[in-house]
């Protein structure tokens, strides 16, 4: 599988370390050493949730992501890593279709949830949607109060028929998202008067109101302190036993922490896929190496 | 020298002496080891220099301009023989005129008494000196200015600051004439006002329902007795500017969700700067459209269905002058809808939420707020518009409530009011002082609501 030439990268490494060098540069050595398509470790799995085929997304002419494949299995917590700009966001967003409101993003390959087809023509975006919840990097609750935010997505899906049965949906995805007691006595109050970390949690709240099946996370994290984050990513461990997580993140530890299994991304191409252990203690690619101790990215 | 030609003489005197500035602080830092040591840029003491040389002569300029035609006109005046001296206003313009008229070669001198005669000579004689007097002061002010600053230019001042200081206040003062400007306008308008009030009883004029300002001229004159209430054409302009507002908020709002959710780019690119178009079709236009196009079609369709309409109908200028209004309104709300996080979108979106629902559940209540605020500033818009209403609403002032009757507005009475040679103490002269008082306070009340609810809007989500 390994199958570039290591001279080459282990050279380019090599001065990465020994002396800085411009940004760009630094991003220049793995091209060479990728073979387009090819992924190191396990990126298969036997029962998919997601099967993903080739997939290559385009931002007008210029490619983001380049021809990967990659399994994803039900209720298992699977962590995106690598560098900025690498396109495990845009990959991310390819799997509930976020990118369709970008005019000049276009998704080829074959991508499948379930076994049916994402991109088919006559799929309904709402009812995959509704299945693959998303948590974006910055928190983004409603201006509504915290009820309302809550109650958003089932009101949309027509989920309850009565308030009261609101109410035990609300209730319960606050409970999940473990800010129930933070906010019983003040549901009424607007959302966006929360902390971040609380307001993250509502969203993840919010998510899971509409009972999907997927929830994707784009480095939930990021925006929040060290205290916040511990919240989001117990939350996170108690989740995984009811839903698939593919959570995109720039912290190592928090792939460490909440993942079964790591992706590595790099410059569009997915370069290793291993269980979390193997990734962060004995990678097998050089490049995932290079990134997890520290050298570039 | 005539003051046109002593503008441009100030500019390059400004020039020079920011040359000469510039030279010499170069000149002074050369010896120290160059313009490191100076305390600021020989740009700022250059330019210090120049404002040295060009502001104080460019003050006196102006006054000079000001005040010289007071000042020659009272000489000339004090020195006509007594038994010419004017006794009241309207007759020193007359001996004035008639003087100035002598000396501009428009009036023979034959025709006046000598005492005339040679007063024109004299004016003719003051406004020479004057004006060699004004280019003198002005040239030497300018250059000795320009020298003290270029004496004072020395390693160790800091003309930078002193440049940034002066700069200040010049933008202050450009800042300053707009504001005495407005409170300049709502003084002489509330004096002419209260002049009014002291014909007119205030309560009379607010609560008054019948309008029809023909008042007497002479004592025998029948059938002109005059009536000032104003509340016919509030309601002609609320009944017009409801109308328009009928027009322009769901056509510009529907529109400017179009725009800035559902179109694409090209389509955008294409739409936006036709819409904005509208705006720029002068409201005459419009207001020929309204009288020649809109009311006759209305006229004849309120006909067709039996019902009846007059030639200049509310309907037809409130349709046009809602259309005029539809940019302000898409214009303002595209802005409005556009600020709204794309974060907000996303969320919604990826709770599978259809655009339509992310539109009226999430964007559109968090823009609201800045949305009723570009409504508010469309409104005093329409209650202001003048031209529309003047040639496709009609004079006759109607208290009605029905949209195919002929009504009059504010703004047209203002106009017709003061259209031709009025004397200004004539209570029908100062009612459009008095109903332009009223106009000001209601668009600036609504404008101050408008700014307050967008201000608001801003502390929402940053």
């Amino acid at each position: 599988m390994n199958s570039m030439n290591p001279s080459l990268s282990n050279e380019n490494v090599q001065r990465d370390t020994a002396e800085p060098v411009p940004v760009d540069a630094r991003e220049q050595p793995a091209e060479s050493v990728i073979e387009y398509g090819k992924t190191v470790g396990t990126p298969f799995s036997d029962k998919p949730k997601f099967s993903l085929r080739d997939v290559e997304v385009y931002y007008g002419d210029s490619p983001a992501i380049k021809g990967i494949s990659l399994d994803i299995a039900k209720n298992e917590v699977i962590a995106f890593i690598g560098p900025s700009g690498c396109g495990k966001s845009t990959f991310l967003r390819c799997l509930n279709r976020m990118n369709d409101s970008i005019d000049i993003c276009r998704v080829k390959g074959q991508l499948e949830l379930d076994g049916q087809d994402l991109y088919d023509p006559k799929r309904d975006v709402v009812e995959l949607r509704a299945r693959v919840g998303m948590v974006f990097q910055k928190p983004n609750p409603f201006p509504k109060s915290i009820y309302d935010n809550v109650a958003y997505g089932p009101r949309i899906h027509g989920l309850a028929n009565r308030k009261s049965e609101l109410d035990d949906i609300v209730e319960n995805s606050l409970r999940k998202a473990g800010l129930w007691n933070e906010v019983k006595d003040r549901l009424d109050a607007p959302a966006t008067g929360m902390s971040g970390g609380q307001q993250q949690r509502l969203c993840i709240a919010r998510t899971i109101a509409v009972s999907p099946e997927v929830v994707l996370m784009d480095e939930p994290c990021s925006a929040l302190d060290p205290i916040a984050t511990a919240r989001v990513e117990e939350l996170i461990a108690e989740l995984s036993e009811s839903y698939t997580i593919i959570i995109v993140t720039h912290s190592m530890q928090q792939a460490a922490r909440v993942s079964d299994r790591t992706a590595y991304f790099h410059l569009g191409h997915l370069v290793e896929v291993n269980e979390t252990n193997k990734v962060f203690t004995t990678p097998e690619h050089e490049l995932t190496e290079s990134y997890i101790t520290g050298r570039f990215g | 020298m005539q003051p046109a030609n002593l503008f441009p003489l100030i500019v390059v005197l400004v020039a020079i002496a920011f040359a000469l500035g510039y030279a010499r602080s170069r000149a002074l830092a050369a010896p120290l080891g160059g313009i490191r040591n100076l305390k600021s840029l020989p740009f700022y003491y250059a330019a210090r220099a120049a404002m040295w040389c060009g502001l104080p002569a460019l003050v006196v300029l102006a006054c000079w301009l000001g005040f010289e035609g007071k000042v020659i006109q009272t000489l000339v005046v004090g020195g006509l023989p007594p038994e010419l001296q004017p006794d009241s206003a309207g007759k020193a313009s007359l001996v004035l005129s008639q003087i100035s008229n002598v000396a501009s070669g428009a009036l023979s001198a034959d025709f006046v008494p000598p005492a005339v005669a040679e007063a024109a000579t004299r004016l003719t004689e003051l406004r020479q000196s004057s004006q060699l007097l004004m280019t003198l002061l002005v040239v030497a002010i300018a250059v000795l200015g320009g020298f003290l600053a270029w004496l004072r230019i020395a390693p160790h001042i800091n003309a930078r600051e002193k440049f940034e200081t002066t700069l200040r206040r010049i933008f202050f003062a450009c800042a300053a004439v707009a504001i005495l400007t407005t409170v300049g306008i709502v003084f002489s308008v509330i004096f002419e006002t209260i002049r009014f009030f002291g014909k007119v009883p205030i309560t009379e004029f607010l609560f008054g329902s019948s309008w029809s300002p023909q008042t007497a001229i002479r004592a025998d004159q029948v059938g002109a007795e005059g009536a000032f209430g104003m509340i016919p054409l509030f309601v002609g302009t609320l009944l017009i500017s409801v109308i328009a507002m009928v027009v322009a908020v769901p056509v510009g709002l529907l529109s400017a969700i179009y725009l800035s959710e559902y179109a694409s780019k090209r389509m955008r690119g294409i739409v936006k700067p036709l819409l904005e178009m509208l705006a720029g079709v002068p409201t005459v236009v419009y207001g020929f459209f309204a009288a020649l196009t809109v009311a006759p079609f209305i006229s004849d369709l309120a006909k067709v269905l039996g019902l009846e309409a007059s030639a200049e109908s509310a309907l037809a200028a409130g349709l046009v002058m809602g259309i005029m209004i539809i940019p302000f309104v898409s214009s303002l709300s595209d802005d409005v809808i556009n600020a709204v996080p794309q974060s907000l979108r996303d969320g919604s979106l990826a709770l599978g939420a259809t655009q339509s629902e992310t539109m009226k559940k999430v964007i559109f209540p968090a823009a609201l707020p800045g949305i009723m605020g570009g409504i508010l500033l469309a409104v005093s818009r329409a209650i202001g518009e003048t031209m529309i209403v003047v040639m496709a609403a009609g004079l006759a002032a109607n208290l009605t409530a029905n949209p195919l009757d002929a009504v009059t507005t504010v703004t047209v009475q203002i106009v017709t009011l003061l259209v031709g040679d009025q004397e200004f103490d004539s209570a029908k002269t100062l009612a459009a002082f008095a109903l332009g008082m009223m106009l000001f306070i209601v668009t600036l009340a609504l404008n101050i609501i408008a700014l307050h609810v967008v201000r608001k809007y801003r502390e929402q989500y940053d």
